[in-house]
């Protein structure tokens, strides 16, 4: 089983006060911690089991500017033999559509039997590369995958739907699946693991590399360009309870008495 | 007359509500442009639901097929992939939904259409179209212009637009179009629905909830919260995450994935508020937040917010509570 991991670096988020860039487009990126994208690190993690299990390799491949070869690192680490990073100025701007071409023109013209992706990244969201890439190459694809299960030229997976309901798929290889997170319990990385990463090399490609002209990647290449960022707009704000974590809780207490919740 | 299609989402039976979402906003667009509104029917034994669609739109497309039973985005993709070069609509909506973001980039990649997924609001501004997009879990809105384009394609986000039946139904005509599957799809094939694995705690049953998310760090923390929800007579539930880590069973998930819950009081705790778990408790009664981010989502959908580190209020908080029960006993 030769497999492709696609993955992409990312600021962590989710507990952080974000601020909107000057450039009105971006947010500012300082302070921010950058790592492998969280639906991609499940993907990586299900590479690497499939390898462990059938044997043949993972090879971990990004779309992005120079900084995103730590998270490259990172899949070598955990159990990728190869990474590519395609790297360029032009690649700038590109929404997932260009980032789904970009990594077409380098994936057509190397051997595998599956490509994983995460379902989507956790700073657009778009959840458009991984079905994109699938239509250009021309091989099926399920996306929102909970469980893969590996067969003779085909593959069971089990697809996320609403509420709670699963639906279960059979699927021809070589396909591709972007997977859910929770699909499985991502590994640490070991100390062995991130010094064998260190002798291993990142292949890096830019425009000339992959025959794309300039007007199919970055914003000229792209299906949505963006105009400007800006805070969501509160509908309805909550009242703030301030004070010691003492008068704060005496304040709770209260409101759950007054409602007869205690 | 230009024409917008909204491609109806049905799951064993029943015809889903963000069917009717996308066919309010659509049919907002439709008035505004002056275009037509058409709903795509696919499916077995369907009529049912074309039936239904006829009041929300000006036709309804209902394609027939026993191949079209149940969803299978490649067979979907040959359907809609004719229709469209027929019918050449201005704008195509999807839902935002496990079978919508299977479905909708591959399309748009097979016919070129310039596509914005998971939609909250779009327009035609003069000739361009615009759609409102959020990143970064919920924490920032973004304002994007789609390529320009005679056709666009859109999917839009659960529960972003409320549902309204039109003032008077709409008494769409229901044309009925031959198959246009010619051969067996192979690619994919459809097997059966899994259902989840019977939990033991019904968390919409429960009248208390104490919601757990990123924010509580450890599993060795589960312990303190499990007993503040105790102390209230209440029970555990948690944002995806959590059930991501193995750290409660899926049973516990509150939002799209998991449950839709309505308690008495539901306690947010370390949650930022991505909407996929909002739109699974904001109808609670009571909501109180605590989070360490004054900008965080779930803010703006909580009676009461605080801002702070939640492991030094719950501690105090269940103390206080335990006492006042004690006091009472």
């Amino acid at each position: 089983m030769d497999i492709i991991v696609c993955v992409k670096h990312v600021p962590e988020t989710a507990e952080a006060e974000l601020k909107i860039d000057a450039t009105g487009k971006g947010i500012e990126k300082t302070g921010l911690v950058f790592d492998i994208n969280e639906w991609d690190d499940y993907a990586l993690e299900e590479a690497v089991r499939i390898k462990e299990k059938f044997g043949g390799t993972v090879t971990a491949i990004t779309v992005g500017a120079e900084d995103s070869e730590s998270t490259l690192r990172k899949c070598l680490a955990r159990g990728a033999d190869k990474a590519i990073r395609l790297t360029d100025p032009k690649f700038a701007g590109s929404d997932a559509y260009a980032t789904a071409k970009i990594l077409y023109r380098v994936i057509k013209d190397m051997h595998f039997d599956l490509i994983l992706t995460g379902a989507q990244a956790g700073d657009d969201g778009s959840a458009v590369v991984g079905p994109v890439l699938a239509e250009l190459l021309g091989i099926p694809h399920a996306t929102m995958v909970k469980k893969i299960e590996l067969g003779e030229g085909k593959a069971f997976v089990n697809r996320e739907l609403e509420g709670g309901l699963e639906e279960r798929l059979e699927v021809k290889l070589p396909a591709l699946f972007a997977v859910q997170t929770g699909i499985n319990e991502p590994r640490y990385v070991s100390i062995m693991g991130i010094r064998k990463a260190m002798q291993k090399e990142v292949k890096v490609m830019g425009l000339a590399d992959i025959g794309l002209s300039e007007s199919e990647v970055g914003e000229a290449g792209s299906w949505l360009m963006i105009e400007k960022l800006y805070v969501p707009p509160v509908e309805k704000q909550a009242e703030f309870l301030t004070g010691s974590p003492d008068e704060i809780a005496t304040k709770i207490v209260e409101i759950l008495k007054s409602r007869g919740l205690i | 007359m230009a024409k917008i299609l909204v491609l109806a989402e049905h799951r064993q039976g029943q015809l889903r509500d963000i069917t009717f979402e996308m066919l309010t906003k659509a049919r907002e667009i439709a008035e505004k442009t002056n275009a037509g509104l058409t709903a795509v029917l696919l499916g077995k034994n369907v009529r049912d639901h074309a039936k239904t669609l006829a009041e929300y739109s000006q036709k309804v497309l209902l394609v027939e097929d026993d191949r079209l039973e149940n969803f299978n985005s490649d067979v979907y993709q040959k359907v809609l992939v004719h229709l469209i070069r027929e019918h050449k609509p201005i704008l195509t909506i999807i839902g935002h939904t496990s079978y919508g973001v299977e479905l909708a980039p591959r399309l748009a990649a097979a016919m070129k259409i310039p596509l914005a997924t998971d939609c909250i609001d779009l327009a035609f501004e003069g000739d361009a179209f615009i759609v409102t997009r959020q990143m970064y879990g919920g924490k920032v809105n973004v304002r994007a212009v789609l390529r320009k384009s005679e056709s666009y394609m859109v999917t839009l986000r659960q529960a972003a637009f409320q549902a309204q039946k039109p003032p008077v139904p709409m008494n769409g005509q229901i044309e009925e179009i031959p198959s246009p599957l010619t051969e067996e799809i192979t690619t994919k094939r459809f097997i059966e629905y899994v259902l989840p694995p019977p939990g033991g705690v019904d968390i919409t049953a429960a009248e208390v909830l104490v919601g757990i998310g990123r924010g509580i760090k450890d599993q060795s923390n589960i312990p303190l919260v499990e007993e503040l929800a105790k102390s209230l007579g209440g029970v555990l539930a948690c944002s995806r995450p959590i059930v991501d880590k193995g750290w409660l069973p899926s049973d516990r998930q509150v939002g799209t994935s998991g449950k839709t819950v309505k308690p008495k009081l539901y306690i947010a705790l370390g949650i930022s508020g991505a909407f996929q778990h909002v739109l699974g408790m904001k109808n609670s009664d009571l909501i109180i937040a605590v989070n360490k981010d004054p900008k965080a989502p779930i803010f703006s959908f909580s009676d009461y917010g605080v801002v702070e580190d939640l492991f030094k209020i719950v501690p105090v908080l269940k103390n206080k509570i335990s006492e006042l029960k004690t006091q009472k006993a």
